[in-house]
């Protein structure tokens, strides 16, 4: 890849590539759903009725919040997909790895709390 | 981000901020780093021969106020970005300070929990637990204490005027850095702390 300075030909490039980013109030709109969310989730954790679906309901709820910050604020929703691809590939990957090693080591019985 | 501002920045043949590209892929790295210390937690929980265990020691409410504290300190990160990109050192200066004495308030809790699980008995030797869960949280922490000196290190840059609207980059590659350990929280809230 070529890594030479060039302002005046990849700048009209750049502009298709990534897209302005959110004003402050779109900023302070995640953040206040962000706060929310890890509210309701200390909510589910003392809820008594809902133990049977505690980690499924927390699962999702983590899961928004951490789509949340790397969509807005690490901008991923607005730079260009190559980013995404670098930070979801691994993130996928990872995964994968999580859930073989719990399936291989018997752990989704306890983590369910079965 | 601005594009006037960082005209100047190295680009790859994609069109894109090479420096931007490389953190990416390291960021991707940290995924899998991270990934691997929480699978190891998940594999071994509820395996510890002996005690302390993690219903009887875990401090929700405590932990919830840290989790509430990171969360915040990414919105002043991008209110700092913006300050930036819009030229306004003096925004820029708030927010990154608050960024980073956020940052501190969140090291500083964590320091108060892992003191109280020691004189609890929760150790690093003692059982699995305390191997797999101070290994994890004690990794995310060295993070955000690197976070928290990056940070004011572009406090104290700017005022030499090597941080600049110009070089917003470095800025936009901090805050990346920085929303990276917040997710990584909030797998670890989840994970280890809510689902027990």
């Amino acid at each position: 890849m070529s890594t030479a300075p060039q302002p005046a030909a990849a700048e009209p490039r750049e502009r298709a590539l990534e897209h302005p980013h959110p004003n402050a109030a779109k900023y302070l709109t995640v953040a206040t759903v962000l706060a929310a969310l890890t509210a309701i989730e200390v909510w589910v954790y003392y809820v008594r009725a809902m133990r049977p679906m505690l980690a499924p309901v927390l699962l999702v709820l983590s899961a928004c919040k951490f789509s949340l910050v790397a969509l807005f604020y690490m901008h991923l929703k607005f730079d260009n997909r190559l980013f995404s691809a670098l930070f979801a590939v691994p993130l996928a990957i990872a995964a994968a790895v999580l859930l073989a090693l719990m399936a291989l080591n018997g752990a989704f019985a306890h983590f369910v709390g079965r | 981000m601005s594009h006037l501002a960082v005209a100047a920045e190295p680009r790859t043949s994609t069109g894109l901020h090479s420096r931007k590209l490389a953190f990416w892929a390291f960021l991707g790295s940290e995924c899998l780093f991270f990934g691997s210390l929480i699978s190891t937690y998940l594999v071994y929980k509820g395996k510890s021969l002996v005690g302390p265990y993690p219903g009887h020691i875990l401090n929700i409410p405590f932990t919830s106020v840290s989790t509430f504290v990171l969360l915040m300190s990414s919105l002043t990160m991008v209110l700092a970005l913006a300050g930036i990109q819009r030229g306004r050192m003096g925004q820029f200066r708030v927010w990154i300070a608050a960024t980073a004495l956020l940052g501190m308030t969140f090291l500083t809790g964590q320091v108060i929990e892992f003191s109280s699980f020691v004189r609890e008995g929760l150790t690093l030797q003692g059982n699995l637990f305390g191997a797999t869960f101070f290994v994890l949280t004690g990794f995310h922490g060295a993070h955000v204490s690197a976070g928290v000196v990056w940070l004011w290190s572009l406090f104290a840059a700017s005022f030499g005027g090597r941080v600049k609207p110009e070089n917003a980059l470095d800025v936009e590659i901090a805050g990346l850095y920085w929303h990276f350990v917040d997710v990584v929280w909030i797998a670890i809230f989840t994970l280890v702390y809510l689902i027990q």
